[in-house]
């Protein structure tokens, strides 16, 4: 595209992929210019994915044309895609964990030097030097490029993988749900960060689930639906609830359920909490038929406690009772199961599911009794069982038989928790329930946690997302530095005001406030 | 265009039949080389009834073992003691018929032997939290040692007839006509059939299988995740020690060098069946099959005077081929 490549820096047109019957991508247009940041928003399963690995040379295209400077785009893999000029900054961090930060930041480049002289000792000085330069050009000198990956926060790796990018002399970031494994302030910083880069010329391509990351971070958008694009424009110029219909292709009067009626007698009693180093202690009461949330950073300790009540934790002090029953220390999370506690882990795919079983087998591992005669399991009862929680769940396309790795987020997700149904938890302890699914896939998830409360089932929900709790819970607490404050009457928070408690503390707010 | 969900969903969800059938398709071909090799290279002696019986009753030691193996690679783990132990057991067993008892208390006393083994193994691995290469290399070294203290370096040779009931059991040409074969493998195809059933119809199983393919999400879920291993172990030394006393059986010694690198064979068998090394899959007909492809390879070696050696390379070879099959498979 001649007349293009002044302006654009990268120009994808009528992009087609498929996968034996299944197409991914149906003619998708895409166009980045220099020095802007282009936000690639759509459900999962729009495609997006698909398209990137299009673009960094994993997938090769069935259709249409890609440019990049002018010239023509066909990168044989993403190392030579990086080479060229376009590198990705994955979702799951793609570094070695026991190589040093210098070495990562190297790694690959080396093989540029032909076979025999890969074989040379490294040049540790230079590799220290051009990971410095790319560490201060993030901000981050402070960074000891000799130290391990796996001595590093989540947020210095994402660094590390970023800072791998500019010294390739990348012009364009590809960044997947960069801040899906960060916490609120790191997010923030590498928003900041991102901005940086842009000023000094580097293109990003920026896909994310949170539309108010978008917005803070990107100049344009393109919105992808069923592998098409269908939208592309100024970010300034739609709102949130533009987007989001642009992205399930209908109107969305209300994401969050209306507010339920008052609450039945007390399901979950936590008093004085405290666990190996988090959390040092928390106490809360939830009722019957009510939603908690629980708020703070990431590191505060809020899933450490839901996984220290669930017996997946060590408790050092404090009680719990659930309906009365005074549960003991040191029981197994097996036995907290078949009290009747349910909990949903924050990482779907290293724990909440074994992906290499089925769907049905997911669903009724943790009570197979059911499906079983005599002790002896019947693969007819657990078809039929799981295939009544599916429909009941509403899982599209989903056979009870197929691996539950080859579900959608939203779906696998919907899997999880149908488990803790089929056990029969009353008390539900949900760790980041819509962590990582898309919109259509929230919304479902809140109806159903809605549903369950107005059937007399006590729930917990940590979760990063403040909006999410402020709509969704009856009553939320805030969880600082291990420290649990006081549940509060959800409709008289505000995403300030439960930040600045997580931040500072609630002693800090309530001083500042008198 | 059905829906989004679908887009994701590029790989095949369910394993279409032709799958399936392409992993057990996998150890048949394999065997069906096997057989077609020797076929070739010695037409008379390999296809003979004298031949398929050997094999038959070379099947039902490696293939006991293999079905315990079966269990421990499904979890996510592996035995590497499983030779030597076999060979402690064949010792034990001997020694116990040499000390005037009968074929029962031998037969007892080999599977007590592996039993013990097994549990000291799942113990060190869930208790100890030795990764399972390291304390079943460990337990490698102990059984064996243990074995040829027990014989102080000798065979042992129990008198003749002593063994009793367990020589005609373990015989490949049997007393009664119409078994064909030794009654030992027939009771080893009821045995593997129980297996079958425990590992895809029990909760045990299913939890075995959990654990394999998630420890965590298995944790999660309230399986006893420590018991379940133990028992995984115990099963499979068990299994060793059951072999031990065919062994004997066959040998009519109690050898404690007897069963050097069966181990190879018998994680051979498993992975050709099927599973993978990385726990969560893996079934007990395609370790049967590895079995018998295993003691069909035996076999033909020795009847077409293949060295020994030459054997271990083949084996090893076939593992390693075997796994990078599998990995080739798993990325389609």
């Amino acid at each position: 595209m001649p007349h293009d490549s002044n302006s654009k820096l990268l120009v994808m047109q009528g992009v087609r992929k498929r996968f034996g019957g299944v197409v991914a991508l149906d003619g998708v247009d895409l166009d980045v210019a220099a020095g802007e940041v282009h936000a690639l928003v759509g459900e999962n399963g729009a495609g997006k994915s698909t398209l990137m690995k299009v673009l960094s040379g994993v997938e090769r295209p069935d259709g249409g044309v890609m440019s990049f400077d002018g010239l023509p785009w066909r990168p044989a893999g993403p190392v030579a895609a990086r080479r060229g000029g376009i590198a990705m900054v994955h979702q799951e961090l793609a570094l070695a964990s026991h190589l040093t930060v210098a070495e990562n930041i190297m790694l690959g480049s080396e093989a540029r030097q032909g076979f025999f002289r890969r074989f040379r000792p490294l040049d540790r000085r230079a590799a220290r030097r051009t990971s410095t330069t790319a560490l201060s050009r993030l901000g981050h000198d402070d960074l000891d490029p000799d130290r391990r990956i796996d001595s590093l926060s989540p947020a210095a790796r994402q660094l590390v993988e970023i800072a791998r990018a500019i010294a390739s002399d990348a012009k364009v970031l590809v960044m997947d749900e960069p801040t899906s494994s960060l916490g609120r302030e790191d997010a923030a910083r590498l928003l900041g960060l991102i901005g940086r880069l842009r000023d000094e010329g580097l293109s990003v391509i920026y896909i994310s689930h949170h539309l108010e990351e978008t917005r803070a971070v990107a100049d344009r958008y393109t919105v992808l639906r069923d592998g098409c694009s269908v939208i592309t424009g100024q970010m300034n110029e739609i709102d949130d609830g533009g987007l989001v219909e642009q992205m399930i292709g209908r109107s969305l009067d209300t994401v969050f359920p209306d507010r339920r009626g008052p609450a039945g007698e007390v399901a979950l009693r936590v008093r004085g909490l405290a666990g190996r180093s988090l959390p040092r202690t928390a106490s809360l009461e939830v009722r019957a038929g009510e939603i908690v949330g629980l708020a703070g950073l990431v590191g505060s300790g809020r899933s450490e406690m839901l996984r220290a009540i669930a017996g997946l934790a060590p408790i050092v002090e404090g009680e719990i009772d659930m309906r009365g029953v005074k549960l003991e220390r040191g029981e197994s999370p097996g036995h907290r199961l078949r009290q009747g506690l349910g909990f949903l882990s924050e990482d779907r795919k290293g724990e909440g599911l074994a992906l290499r079983m089925t769907v049905a087998e997911n669903l009724l591992l943790s009570r197979l009794s059911p499906v079983s005669i005599g002790g002896v399991l019947s693969p007819r009862l657990m078809r039929r069982e799981s295939q009544r929680w599916i429909e009941r769940l509403g899982v599209r396309s989903g056979q009870a038989d197929r691996r539950v790795s080859t579900l959608s987020g939203g779906n696998q997700q919907k899997i999880a928790i149908a488990r803790l149904l089929h056990q029969d938890a009353s008390v539900l302890l949900l760790d980041e329930p819509t962590r990582g699914i898309d919109v259509g896939s929230k919304v479902q998830v809140y109806e159903l946690l809605d549903q369950l409360a107005r059937d007399g089932r006590a729930i917990v929900v940590a979760s990063g997302h403040l909006p999410e709790l402020i709509g969704l819970c009856d009553r939320i607490g805030v969880m600082h530095r291990g420290v649990l404050g006081p549940l509060r009457d959800a409709r008289r928070c505000s995403e300030s005001s439960l930040l600045s408690e997580a931040v500072l503390g609630g002693d800090a707010v309530e001083e500042h406030a008198a | 265009m059905s829906g989004s969900t679908s887009l994701t969903e590029k790989s095949p969800g369910t394993d279409s039949w032709l799958v399936r059938a392409g992993r057990l398709a996998a150890p048949f071909i394999g065997l069906i080389v096997v057989i077609a090799v020797f076929t070739a290279l010695e037409p008379e002696a390999f296809l003979s009834v004298r031949n398929g019986r050997t094999i038959a009753i070379q099947t039902v030691i490696v293939g006991i073992g293999a079905l315990g193996m079966c269990f421990v690679i499904v979890a996510g783990g592996i035995d590497l003691s499983i030779g030597s132990v076999i060979a402690l057991a064949s010792v034990v067993a001997a020694l116990v018929v040499d000390g005037g008892h009968g074929a029962t208390a031998a037969v007892l006393a080999a599977a007590g032997t592996g039993l013990a083994c097994g549990v000291v193994n799942g113990g060190l691995v869930t208790g100890l939290r030795v990764p399972p290469f390291v304390a079943t290399l460990g337990m490698l070294g102990i059984a064996r040692g243990v074995a040829k203290l027990l014989a102080d370096n000798q065979r042992i040779a129990p008198p003749p007839k002593a063994l009793g009931w367990l020589e005609g059991f373990v015989d490949k040409t049997p007393d009664i006509g119409w078994l064909l074969v030794a009654p030992a493998v027939w009771a080893f195809f009821g045995v593997a059939i129980l297996a079958a059933f425990i590992l895809r119809r029990t909760a045990f199983g299913i939890h075995v299988v959990a654990i394999g393919s998630s420890e965590s999400t298995a944790r999660l879920c309230g399986v006893p995740v420590v018991r379940s291993k133990i028992i995984v172990y115990a099963l499979c030394g068990l299994g060793a020690g059951v072999a031990g006393a065919v062994m004997l059986g066959r040998l009519g010694v109690g050898d404690p060098t007897t069963a050097v690198g069966l181990e190879l064979s018998i994680i051979a068998a498993v992975v050709i069946g099927g599973a993978s090394l990385s726990g969560g899959e893996g079934g007990i007909l395609g370790t049967m099959i590895g079995a018998f492809m295993l003691s069909s390879l035996d076999a033909g070696c020795n009847l077409a005077g293949i060295d020994n050696s030459v054997q271990g390379i083949i084996i090893g070879g076939i593992i390693v081929a075997a796994v990078a099959l599998d990995g080739f498979r798993r990325r389609g």
